[in-house]
């Protein structure tokens, strides 16, 4: 890696399920509230549309930081589609933990269609808290990158 | 060391292939070393000259039967150790078996010991033989060696779960009960250490990978007829691993993907090449399902649903999750 003066930016991949956190994040932004450019939202049906794959797949394409948004518990347009995100989610977390693979990279938050201040709060804390860690390098695929 | 001999198991094939119960057997033939046994199909009563049975059987035949049972014929006659009879009855749930075609006898295992543990310790074995808790190996520059029984048991009969079968149509010898093992210790070990000894001792451990997928061929819980990983276009099919990531990806999906279903039977460690010690995964998602979803044994009951596919109201937040053990 080449050294330079630019200041390190990490890439967040952010999935938002349509029905809340999508709208969620279309609220921030109509109220202006700013979140850095650097979190890239994928819009899924349904927070557990997300298999687990996705989440391996974004850090090997250079992901840095990977967060779930869904509806809250009880509020899922498919009734209990978070539910199972959230199952899934504690498992495979804490297995990358257990690989060692740092666990602020990852998280789940449940956001609401009329919660586009807690959007952006936590898009905003979220990057802090990547940037802190620096490049992903235990789960990076080095062909993947620029 | 096994309290049942070859000549009682075929004694009984040969019985219930004589009354007509079963019309095939599955069990073990001797394969090319003294210690290398593999599973075989028995048709007659003369092919069960062959059968072998002794402390090398530790493989796990149930997984024999997704094919063997879609077969036209009559029943199958299969010996099940205990650990075996969970992963029977996680077929009969996931209906991957016809459990009316099978015939299951029940044996007792005393510990089943491993080729790989006995190559460790000695070159060109002729042949061995058990004696009590003695294991003598004659080898071919070397002469005769003998062993504790217990350096050559892998992990899974170290800490054995349970000797109570689950599921049989019949016992030979008495059934044993669940036992309170210490399988959860190598994973509490491991949890205690720092994030970067754990990333080093996995990345030690995942790196060795070949990629024979002989791990997820011996499976039980892996039997879907496309896997993902033979499919070209995942990215994911047969090749080392090239970096930190491709070193993860096999195992954690893996893992995933027969959370909930893994008996913790010990097949992926005992056939695994290059040592992998791979239940150390599947353990990490049975400790953690039973600690945020409640105690859960696939295959104990046919019929159970796995955590992973249920829900409560209350369940924990992925992020408490992680933060347990710190
Ligand atoms: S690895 Fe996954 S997809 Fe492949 S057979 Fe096992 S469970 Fe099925
Ligand atoms: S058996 Fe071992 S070497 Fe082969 S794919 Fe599985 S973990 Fe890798
Ligand atoms: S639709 Fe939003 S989590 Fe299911």
């Amino acid at each position: 890696m080449s050294v330079t003066n630019e200041e390190y930016r990490p890439l967040i991949v952010a999935f938002c399920c349509n029905w809340c956190s999508y709208a969620g994040a279309d609220l921030a932004g109509n109220n202006r509230l700013a979140y850095p450019a650097d979190v890239k939202i994928i819009r899924v049906p349904c927070s557990c549309r997300v298999n687990p794959a996705f989440i391996l797949r974004a850090f090997q394409r250079g992901a840095d930081g990977v967060i779930i948004c869904g509806c809250h518990p009880g509020d899922c347009h498919y009734t209990s589609g978070n539910y199972y995100t959230r199952r899934r989610m504690a498992l495979l977390f804490s297995m990358l933990d257990y690989l060692g693979i740092e666990k602020e990279r990852t998280r789940v938050e449940w956001v609401s269609a009329a919660e586009g201040a807690k959007f952006a709060a936590t898009m905003n804390d979220f990057c802090k808290t990547v940037a802190a860690l620096g490049e992903n390098k235990r789960l990076e695929d080095l062909r993947c990158k620029k | 060391m096994q309290k049942v001999t070859r000549d009682i198991l075929v004694n009984k094939a040969k019985e219930l292939l004589a009354n007509g119960t079963v019309d095939r057997v599955y069990g073990w033939k001797k394969g090319e070393f003294a210690y290398d046994v593999t599973p075989a199909l028995f048709k007659s009563e003369k092919e069960l000259d062959e059968f072998v049975f002794g402390d090398f059987c530790g493989a796990n035949v149930s997984k024999y039967l997704v094919a063997e049972s879609k077969k036209a014929g009559g029943k199958i006659l299969v010996f099940l150790k205990p650990c075996d009879t969970y992963s029977l009855n996680q077929l009969t749930t996931e209906h991957r078996v016809d459990r009316e075609k099978i015939y299951a006898v029940g044996i007792p295992c005393e510990g089943m010991l491993t080729g790989s543990a006995l190559k460790d310790k000695v070159d060109s074995v002729l042949s061995v033989e058990t004696e009590g808790d003695t294991v003598k190996v004659e080898t071919l520059y070397d002469g005769v060696k003998t062993f504790p029984a217990s350096d050559l048991l892998p992990d899974r009969c170290r800490n054995c779960k349970s000797k109570k079968h689950v599921t049989y149509d019949e016992l030979i010898g008495e059934d044993g009960e669940v036992l309170d093992s210490g399988r959860f210790d190598e994973v509490e070990k491991l949890e205690k250490m720092t994030p970067d000894e754990r990333f080093a001792f996995w990345q030690g451990e995942l790196s060795r990978c070949i990629r024979c997928n002989a791990c997820r061929d011996v499976c039980p819980a892996c039997t879907c007829e496309k896997c993902v990983f033979d499919n070209p276009k995942s990215g994911l099919e047969n090749k080392a691993a090239a970096d930190s990531f491709e070193e993860k990806m096999f195992h954690i999906i893996r893992a995933f993907h027969v959370a909930g279903r893994c008996t913790d039977c010990g097949e992926c460690s005992r056939v695994c090449p290059q040592h992998i010690p791979l239940h150390l995964l599947n353990r990490k998602f049975i400790k953690d399902m039973n600690t945020f979803y409640g105690e859960y044994q696939a295959g104990e009951v046919v019929g159970n649903r796995p955590p992973v596919v249920n829900y409560t109201k209350e369940d924990i937040e992925p992020s408490e999750a992680v933060k347990r053990g710190e």
